[in-house]
């Protein structure tokens, strides 16, 4: 019991923030009309590349004096986020557009 | 910018750090905004943009303003290696998803989400060596990175291959005693290395090993789950590369990541929850299968399949008055969905009101249907959902169904003993008449006899929805 309280305090910010993260996450989508379900995925799946900000850190402090492995794997996962990034939100937006276009 | 301004906990910080750290906050209210317009239909492009210039900001100001503990900043060969990563990256999924057709969408998401998975596995794998093996909680989120973004990538590879035709199902009663035993090979292992009190460098192989595992869990987890269950486990891995990104964003204390990655795990899930309501299965049962080609229900169909000719068909359609079209997957494959625009036009001029009727899970994708009619300029206001069109079924002259199978099917009401029993359908059976466009007289991805097919009051027409519609239009024309 103890252990897991002092666990709890050690991590309480972080836990704060996945607790009201999860609860903003379902609010934000409970209401979503079905129509939007693939765009909304679709955007959804391009957020979740924002681990590319991890992989900036990462080979940005990375020694670039010689090849390794953390230099060519770093740098493949900067471009798999972008891919993520990218390619998510163009796909996104080609979906929407289709929406606005039959609205006039 | 690197003037010291403060001290917070003992350590001293820079305007540089205070503008990361708000820029990251702004990220952050991006990126919830923006979900919180994607879902409506009138702000959803909006809202991605906002999204997508969160991202922006966020990967701009870590580029120009991040330091690591020693308070160095990213040197300028680094900082050009990864502009030029990003331009790579960035023409890469630009061209993919300018050049996709609509109905490859699906596998698109899949793959795209397949990258995001990689990266976060990447990143886990190459910052354990660095990690601080006394914080177990840090070990933790390294470990759970790697696990959840490598099921995430390899899992997506498979939905993604599925999706395009290129991989075929496995089924095997065993694999879900593989599955549970490869998963609980996973998890002892990370234990093993979180506890083992080794030193990273120690646990070189083992880190490997678990890279591999995961991979391979999620290649075997997605393998048995049929295609029609596709856009239920797209959802779930989306909502895993999100968690894979928070389990990074922890590794570096980062808010905005931890933040974006929570946000889209809670959203895939909940999505997810709400795919699998819409066809009144659990999660669960979706995981493990249960569209098992073997599980055939009492139904036993009744009477015989009755073609219906073009010329009976086309005078069956324009002298009615109102037509409610059913379209499904089918229709996406066929690529049918401006033929059937055209039908639609063709059949207002004569009077005739024709409305659709969308199933949530048609299709590979929830609201797959909506976006390739959209895309065929169909106006929003004709597409109707399912629960809204089914008391009106009684009044229709005639139930048009395109390429959908599954979600037409009595036997959800009628069979208790059907695998889909209890699925909410449209009610076409209800119609006056019916008439269903099918390739041939296969079955639907449930692997089970529609009796719809078999009703009195159905006629079938058979040929490519395309082809078919085409034939139809030119019938109409000759009236």
């Amino acid at each position: 019991m103890e252990q897991i309280l002092i666990y709890f305090y050690t991590y309480k910010e972080a836990i704060f923030i996945i607790a009201l993260s999860v609860f903003l996450g379902i609010e934000v989508i409970s209401h979503v009309p079905s129509v939007l379900h693939t765009p909304l995925m679709s955007g959804a799946n391009a957020i979740s590349g924002v681990i590319i900000v991890g992989g900036i850190i990462l080979v940005g402090h990375a020694n670039t004096g010689r090849i390794s492995e953390e230099l060519i794997l770093g740098i493949l996962a900067v471009i798999l986020g972008t891919l993520n990034v990218a390619g998510g939100f163009v796909v996104t937006d080609r979906m929407l557009e289709m929406f606005k276009k039959k609205k006039k | 910018m690197d003037k010291i301004i403060g001290t917070s906990g003992a350590l001293p910080f820079t305007t540089g750090d205070a503008i990361l750290e708000l820029s990251y906050l702004l990220a952050a209210l991006l990126f919830v905004y923006g979900l919180k317009l994607l879902s409506h239909p009138e702000t959803a492009r909006k809202g991605n943009f906002y999204a997508a210039g969160g991202m922006v900001l966020a990967m701009a100001t870590t580029l120009l303003l991040h330091k690591n503990n020693l308070h160095e900043s990213i040197p300028l060969t680094n900082a050009i290696i990864i502009v030029i990563s990003i331009a790579v990256g960035t023409v890469i999924g630009w061209i993919m998803a300018r050049r996709v057709k609509m109905t490859a969408m699906p596998q698109m998401v899949s793959f795209f989400n397949a990258t995001g998975g990689a990266a976060s596995a990447l990143v886990a794998l190459l910052e354990f060596p660095k990690a601080n093996m006394g914080n177990t909680g840090s070990v933790l989120v390294t470990l759970l990175g790697l696990i959840i973004g490598s099921i995430a990538f390899s899992g997506s590879m498979i939905a993604y291959g599925k999706l395009d035709g290129k991989v075929g199902d496995i089924r095997s009663k065993n694999m879900k005693y593989v599955n549970m035993l490869l998963l609980a090979v996973t998890v002892a292992l990370m234990l093993f290395m979180m506890f083992s009190g080794h030193a990273p460098e120690e646990l070189n192989w083992h880190i490997y090993l678990l890279f591999g595992l995961s991979l391979l869990y999620g290649v075997l987890f997605v393998m048995p789950i049929g295609g029609a269950d596709m856009p239920v486990v797209i959802s779930l891995l989306n909502s895993f590369t999100g968690i894979a990104a928070a389990m990074a964003g922890f590794i570096y204390n980062n808010e905005a990541m931890i933040l974006g990655g929570i946000l889209v795990g809670a959203a895939g899930s909940i999505l997810t929850v709400l795919m699998c309501k819409a066809m009144n299965r659990s999660l669960l049962n979706v995981i493990v299968g249960a569209f098992g080609g073997s599980a055939s229900g009492e139904t036993q169909a009744e009477g015989t399949m009755k073609e219906i000719t073009l010329s009976d068909a086309s005078i069956l359609l324009a002298y009615s008055q109102n037509v409610v079209i059913i379209p499904g997957y089918g229709m996406a494959v066929a690529q049918a969905q401006h033929a059937c625009r055209e039908l639609d036009k063709l059949l207002e001029s004569r009077g005739v009101t024709v409305r659709y009727a969308i199933h949530p899970v048609a299709g590979r994708m929830p609201g797959h249907m909506n976006v390739l009619l959209a895309e065929a300029d169909v106006p929003y206001n004709k597409l109707i959902e399912m629960d809204d069109i089914n008391p009106d079924m009684p009044n229709t002259d005639v139930a048009v169904v395109i390429g959908a199978n599954d979600v037409v099917n009595p036997a959800a009401i009628n069979d208790p003993g059907s695998p889909i029993a209890g699925m909410p359908i449209i009610h076409a059976h209800e119609a006056r008449n019916i008439i269903v466009m099918k390739r041939g007289r296969g079955k639907g991805y449930a692997g089970i006899e529609n009796t719809l097919f078999f009703d009195s009051k159905t006629r079938l027409l058979f040929g490519n929805a395309k082809d078919s519609l085409h034939n139809l239009i030119n019938e109409i024309k000759n009236l």
